[in-house]
């Protein structure tokens, strides 16, 4: 019996398994042996040259300038999404009629690909030319276009990055929201209402949001790991045909020209990956302990 | 001459549409297999119509292979920089190279010999970043150019006259830029990509010296550089048009004054604004400065990982060497590109009049290729720099300081041999 279990766990299990050693672990160890090497344009290099890779790359201005874009940009998008997918989400649920309409429209962004949003961002939204529709608005008001994408003082292109996200991604979150909310006891809030508290602020602060504990804390930390995977709009709004701009360059849009790029400087690219991911677990398990991740809401 | 109506035919026929399941055929099996090898051979996505039959219409032709053509639209360099590490990857391709670390890692096979004999009759311009340790890696195809357009009409009404200078630049497109049209375009980013180093050679320097060392550190360097944040400060540029500085819609659509395109765009734009239109090199700086043009080629390379480097090696000689006819073809029925041959080049009717006469000119007097030995981490370093002091007012002194340190760097990681 056990044995015949045994089989159907490896039939089920298998190729998952398969995959995930093949596609995910050989690169990722591959990867972490390049990066000990010289391994220009080859990923199989012969020249081992320790810790060389790691030293240039923590050295090198545009990878740690790297590393601190993507901190500005986290410091902006995750409390924007945060806030933004939670207002939707109360106001979405206190609707009496018309609520599955509006979920869905909210959400409706969420299927759109970045890569597509980025170019509609890009080319038609905020050019930067008098036709672009941002700049066919500030004309209204008499103001001169923006060059928002090319303008560095003040840095305009972050408007534009943030809001593809936004707009991307608020919807998924809402619908996240949405499911916490909807868990928790109407009692509590009549309790609340029989004790006095006003419904509006003293009600969301003593009541929603400790019992969205759970539900906050994943979408804190689905949020940053998001954030430090960003390279679609990135890549998309900023990359031309000659490359990419120093400015609001996130780690994998660096590594990518790096080594993906004509460089083809595998070993050093791979090394910076490795130091990425280092910073990802470091954060992810401190936000973790932190966050208390694992606690359920009622434990608040 | 019987030949030469016939591809005429084709090429009419093709343009019509009326020949659409001939040139897709002809690509593939049919009358198309040889006797010999597969090979698969991968050009980059042109932007003309006309030229993937073209191609394809070459590649039937061959007798002793059977070539099949893989046209890649996309982040051509980065699949072509990726299939070249493994089995998979095309036999012969075309390659905005090959760069120094592709020929060190011998990722290309010697083509030296192919040449025997015509060697002399390619561009040397083009010809000399192919060559490394006195062996050729790819066969030029053609030669492509990119100069300054501008236009008559508005320069006439702004009082403006062709600069020749490029102080009379800033200037000109300080005068020219209105509230509905700016002065310059670049492309988006300002003109960091697109102009690279030929400010450098317009100041009398050059990237890297022909003894290998940097060819930019010098006080020049940063003065020349330094006026081009004055174009962006006086707000004189275009940014953030729809298209950027290669397609010449923004100079067409009357967004600009005049505008950096390469001479693909000639044709397009000769049809739609006839004489109002003329064509300059970017021009000198400074007492040693000189008027300077970039010039590049992309050029037939043989993979190493190939299973039929001699066959592809053969099929390479065969088009790119001997078949000057479909040589010329490419270069000119299609796109506007010069041949890479110079008795093409002189032959070519198209190539002798007007602004495309001048293109040629400037081709042959100030054309500037990037050396091999400027590799794509040089060129990253550089261009980030030139990017910082275009728009954020970077100090060019202690920008480029920092450039001639990692260029050095990397000129002696390259100088050691492999």
């Amino acid at each position: 019996m056990s044995r015949r279990n045994a089989l159907w766990f490896w039939i089920f299990v298998g190729p998952f398994a398969l995959g995930l050693a093949l596609f995910t672990y050989v690169p990722l160890l591959w990867s972490v042996a390049l990066s000990f090497f010289d391994a220009h344009n080859t990923v199989t290099p012969t020249h081992f040259v320790g810790l060389d890779n790691y030293t240039a790359m923590l050295k090198d201005d545009a990878f740690v300038d790297s590393l601190k874009t993507f901190l500005v940009f986290t410091a902006f998008i995750v409390p924007a999404t945060y806030v933004f997918s939670l207002s939707l989400a109360l106001m979405v649920n206190r609707l009496g009629r018309a609520r599955a309409f509006f979920r869905s429209v909210f959400f409706l962004p969420a299927a759109c690909s970045y890569v597509v949003a980025a170019l509609v961002w890009k080319m038609s939204l905020f050019n930067g030319v008098r036709f672009g529709l941002a700049n066919t608005v500030l004309g209204w008001f008499g103001g001169d276009p923006v060059a928002w994408l090319s303008t560095t003082d003040p840095p305009w292109y972050w408007l534009v990055i943030v809001t593809v996200r936004l707009w991307l991604q608020t919807g998924f979150y809402m619908i996240l929201f949405l499911a916490g909310l909807q868990r928790i006891d109407p009692v509590l809030y009549e309790a609340a209402a029989v004790d006095g508290a006003r419904p509006g602020w003293t009600v969301l602060r003593h009541i929603t949001l400790p019992q969205l504990r759970a539900t906050s804390v994943a979408v804190v930390l689905l949020l940053v790991i998001n954030a430090f995977q960003a390279f679609d709009e990135f890549y998309n709004l900023l990359s031309d045909a000659r490359g990419y701009p120093p400015y609001a360059r996130p780690p994998l849009v660096y590594l990518y020209y790096t080594a993906l790029g004509q460089g083809q400087n595998l070993g050093l690219g791979s090394a910076g990956a490795v130091i990425l991911a280092l910073v990802i677990a470091v954060v992810t398990v401190g936000q973790a302990r932190w966050l208390r991740l694992g606690r359920t809401d009622a434990d608040g | 001459m019987t030949n030469i109506s016939r591809r005429t035919l084709l090429a009419a026929g093709a343009g019509a549409g009326l020949l659409t399941a001939c040139g897709s055929n002809t690509g593939r099996g049919g009358d198309g297999t040889g006797p010999g090898p597969k090979l698969s051979q991968w050009y980059h996505q042109y932007g003309e119509a006309g030229t993937e039959r073209a191609v394809q219409r070459y590649a039937a032709a061959y007798r002793k292979a059977h070539v099949s053509v893989q046209w890649r639209p996309g982040n051509y360099d980065q699949q072509t920089a990726a299939a070249l590490l493994t089995d998979a990857g095309p036999d012969v391709f075309e390659v905005n190279g090959p760069t120094l670390d592709q020929i060190r890692a011998g990722q290309v096979v010697d083509l030296t010999d192919l040449l025997q004999g015509v060697k002399d009759d390619f561009n040397p311009a083009v010809l000399t970043p192919k060559t490394y340790d006195g062996k050729i890696w790819a066969i030029p195809q053609t030669v492509d150019m990119q100069l300054l357009y501008y236009r008559k009409s508005l320069l006439a009404d702004a009082g403006v006259r062709p600069p020749t200078t490029l102080d009379a630049l800033v200037d000109a497109a300080g005068k020219l830029t209105t509230s509905k049209v700016k002065g310059l375009f670049l492309g988006n980013d300002g003109g960091a990509g697109v102009l690279g180093g030929t400010p450098l050679y317009a100041a009398g320097l050059q990237l890297v010296t022909e003894d290998g060392r940097v060819g930019f550190d010098d006080p020049a360097a940063a003065r020349t550089l330094g006026k081009l944040h004055r174009l962006y400060a006086d707000k004189s540029l275009l940014l953030g048009a729809p298209a950027d500085w290669s397609d010449p819609s923004a100079f067409l659509q009357g967004l600009t004054a005049m505008q950096w395109s390469g001479l693909w765009a000639l044709p397009q734009v000769q049809k739609e604004l006839g004489d109002d239109f003329g064509v300059l090199p970017f021009p000198p700086d400074g007492p040693h400065g000189r008027p300077s043009v970039p010039v590049g080629a992309y050029g037939a390379a043989v993979s190493a990982r190939s299973g039929h480097r001699e066959a592809a090696r053969e099929y390479v000689k065969w088009l790119w060497v001997e078949r000057t006819d479909y040589q010329q073809d490419f270069a000119l029925s299609y796109g506007f590109h010069i041949p890479a041959r110079i008795s093409l080049a002189h032959r070519a009717a198209r190539l002798r009049s007007g602004a495309a006469a001048e293109a040629v000119r400037l081709t042959t007097e100030h054309g500037q290729a990037q050396p091999l030995l400027w590799t794509p981490a040089s060129q990253s370093a550089y261009q980030d720099a030139l990017s910082r002091i275009i728009k954020s007012g970077a100090s060019p002194d202690s920008e480029l300081r920092d450039v001639v340190r990692k260029v050095s760097a990397e000129l002696d990681r390259v100088k050691k041999k492999p």
